[in-house]
């Protein structure tokens, strides 16, 4: 069991009205500066000016965002949305008052409040023990908690700006080499408009000491955010990271456009956690995030591993597939994903598995639950090419139905270039049944607990690869997505 | 509208356990109770018998509240309250338990988180402090051994994968750990060899106390050799159509039940 005070107790939180289940939709009112609306050059010479960004980085921005304009939206999801004025929203926003790093001591102490009602306490004496926290707020990166104790190991924990600024070689080594600038429509758009988001280094040998986390807050209206994480495990490292995203409630949909890259070398671990609870819209549609993610990891060494576990639970519509690029001989492929779906919400979210080198092995479940009139789509790939000798792969895809107007997809692509390969697929659809609703009620449990505790059972696999302290937190977020979605 | 105080006469001694009056039920609209009565006091167990299709299942549903089971007419008080008007988990709560004849499987849920969600919610309406898992445990360790139960089942999916008799004597468990001022146990007996048999008795034996009543239904008279009933009932085509002693079981099994009807 997790003691209480580890894990980020949403108590002090706002309760929301009109949603009732999402308890982060307030607003921090805090003065912020912007870059003008809409988007061009100048926005993009604006966000890398404000950030001091060397030449090679602005030149970097600009050929993403030449490349932008030429690209169109992916329409190939089972997603359906208004088309996006890329115009009509502003690309850079930042409380006035974090001009740079800072102490602590030194931070709107609104800021700090606001953390505190996320459950998120980043003054010196209240953190959250054994977790060292990055904290991004709209468009930067506020405080990084723990970093001189990290530094003692040599591991860097920092925003992404102060990466640029503090370790430009390792971050021009590494940046865009998993996830190209001209990837794709959202990724593009993030390499020309990144803001902020975290940068980790563990240097060989190195057992991370603590969980690395940083929690995305989107506050300002109108305003997208467009994070950039790079994550490197030199040989024989180990890190395990963790994300948690919040927002207000808002009748307009807000667009959360980021890039995770990941970078393993020889027997070296990255395990990356993400619990997604971006406001999901209202019981009608109205308001939400559009999370439109691509997180991508390379396995460049031998015997590396890579290992997703997501549980996404906001956001109006989740566009997102964590894959791992098996490349070193030996190396591991792991996606663990809970994709819960409630009243309007959409997901099409999966994985990709691309198995190059020899004796590569992957593993894929996913638990897709989708309730009120919501869609849930899982797709995913499996390639294994011509000299990935031996490779494995096992997918497990299962469904769940609560209540008859909402629907499960499953699109699998599985494409084998070796004889050598065993690839397995399972897939399942069920509903929730009755007789497991009424049998929990006979027990004492009201019906939103009956749903919650089935719902946990469904996906108790992938809630287990959680790290400890924020499985318990998990577990009723899981439930509280799911409120007033039977009786 | 609150059916007649049947007994507002009798001011002095305390509503019974459970007083069922007039009863009547529908099924997807098929009539399947048809005007049953039936009085447990506290500190009693009763047996109700009867032929497969007479409505037992459909007596044990309806007073648990499961959804499809309408009442037409009568009334089933609880300890003086009008036990339909209360959806199931608050049934539960004041302490109303069904045995289920078949129990549900809940993948992924461990049997002892699932017991102590249950025993927590049962507390908490009573207003009394939830258990952390530590005392829970200790508790759930002492009831599990009375019942021949393994740790190991304890840590299993509840009633996933378990066998015909596991599920039977978890149901057991869980009435122990439970507490219920009711408890109602649909065809507990059903499917048990005759070890599993005892050991489920004896769970129930365990039970028994003077401020509790149990509602065994079954189809066979075995089971009441071990846990003897101090009341009959034989159920036949929605009615009670016979009450009496333990006997009246020994009876049954010589004439069968067609007899039974016919006697009535």
């Amino acid at each position: 069991m997790a003691k209480t005070n580890m894990a980020p107790t949403p108590e002090s939180a706002s309760l929301s009205n009109a949603a009732g289940a999402y308890k982060y939709g307030f607003i921090t009112d805090i003065e912020m500066e912007s870059a003008p609306k809409g988007l061009n050059e100048d926005t993009v010479r604006f966000i890398s000016a404000k950030k001091d960004e060397p030449e090679w980085l602005l030149e970097w921005r600009l050929r993403a965002f030449r490349a932008w304009t030429g690209m169109s939206e992916p329409d190939w999801a089972q997603v359906a949305y208004p088309p996006i004025d890329y115009q009509d929203a502003y690309y850079y926003a930042a409380p006035k008052t974090v001009p740079g790093p800072k102490s602590l001591n030194e931070i709107d102490p609104k800021l700090l409040a606001t953390y505190d009602k996320l459950g998120i306490p980043l003054r010196e004496q209240e953190r959250l023990s054994g977790i060292a926290v990055d904290a991004v707020f709209d468009s930067v990166s506020v405080a990084t908690t723990f970093r001189e104790k990290l530094a003692e190991v040599g591991v860097i924990f920092c925003s992404m700006s102060d990466a640029i600024k503090n370790h430009p070689e390792l971050v021009r080594k590494y940046l865009g080499t998993v996830v190209p600038y001209s990837d794709n429509f959202f990724a593009t758009l993030n390499s020309a408009v990144f803001t902020d988001g975290s940068f980790v280094y563990i240097p060989p040998g190195v057992r991370c000491p603590m969980e690395l986390s940083t929690y995305f807050r989107i506050n300002a209206a109108n305003t997208g955010q467009f994070e950039r994480t790079l994550i490197i495990a030199d040989r024989d490292s180990y890190v395990s990271y963790l994300e948690g995203c919040t927002a207000p409630m808002r009748d307009e949909n807000q667009l959360h456009a980021a890039v995770v890259e990941l970078i393993v070398l020889d027997d070296a671990e990255i395990k990356y956690s993400t619990v997604q609870n971006w406001y999901p819209g209202d019981e009608e549609g109205r308001g939400g995030i559009y999370n439109f993610v691509t997180k991508r990891g390379a396995c460049r060494g031998k015997n590396s591993t890579i290992s997703w576990t997501q549980v996404e639970t906001g956001s109006a519509i989740t566009w997102k597939y964590p894959s791992c690029i098996l490349q070193g001989e030996n190396s591991v492929g792991k996606f663990y994903s809970i994709a819960i779906t409630n009243n309007r919400q959409q997901a099409d979210t999966g994985t990709k598995m691309i198995h190059l080198g020899r004796n590569t092995r992957s593993t894929i479940v996913s638990k897709g639950i989708s309730a009120g009139r919501a869609q849930s789509t899982y797709r995913g790939l499996v390639r294994i090419q011509p000299g990935a000798e031996n490779a494995r792969n096992h997918t497990q895809c299962d469904s769940l139905l609560i209540g008859d107007r909402c629907g499960a997809h499953t699109v699998p692509y599985i494409e084998s270039r070796n004889r050598s390969a065993r690839i397995e697929h399972e897939a399942t659809t069920s509903k929730i049944s009755e007789d497991q609703l009424f049998y929990c009620r006979q027990r004492g449990l009201s019906p939103e607990d009956a749903v919650s505790l089935v719902v946990n059972g469904f996906c108790r696999e992938v809630l287990q690869q959680l790290p400890m302290e924020f499985a318990v937190e998990a577990q009723k977020l899981v439930g509280l997505s799911l409120e007033g979605s039977v009786g | 509208m609150k059916p007649p105080e049947r007994h507002s006469a009798m001011t002095d001694s305390p509503a019974p356990l459970l007083e069922i009056a007039g009863l009547s039920a529908n099924v997807a609209g098929k009539a399947i109770l048809n005007g049953l009565d039936l009085v447990l006091p506290a500190g009693e167990v009763h047996a109700i018998m009867g032929p497969n299709g007479s409505g037992k299942s459909t007596l044990a549903y309806l007073l648990a509240g499961r959804e499809g089971y309408e009442r037409t007419a009568g009334s089933v008080r609880f300890l003086g309250r009008e036990l339909l008007d209360m959806p199931p988990e608050e049934r539960a709560r004041e302490g109303v338990f069904l045995g289920f004849q078949y129990p549900v499987e809940i993948p992924g849920v461990p049997t002892a988180s699932f017991l102590r969600a249950a025993v927590n919610a049962v507390r908490r309406h009573r207003a009394e402090p939830e258990l952390d898992a530590a005392q829970f445990l200790k508790i759930l360790k002492e009831r599990r051994k009375q019942l021949n139960i393994g740790d190991e089942m304890l840590g299993r999916a509840l009633n996933t994968g378990f066998s015909g008799g596991e599920k039977k004597r978890a149901e057991i468990l869980q009435m122990l750990m439970l507490e219920p001022r009711l408890a109602i146990l649909d065809e507990t007996d059903s499917g048990l060899d005759i070890d599993a048999l005892k050991i489920v008795a004896d769970g129930i034996n365990a039970l028994r106390r003077p401020d509790r009543g149990i509602l065994m239904i079954t189809h066979y008279r075995r089971l009441l050799d071990y846990v003897s009933p101090d009341r009959v009932h034989v159920l036949s085509e929605g009615r009670i159509v016979r009450a009496g002693g333990v006997e009246l079981a020994h009876e049954l099994e010589k004439t069968g039940y067609g007899a039974a009807s016919v006697a009535a």
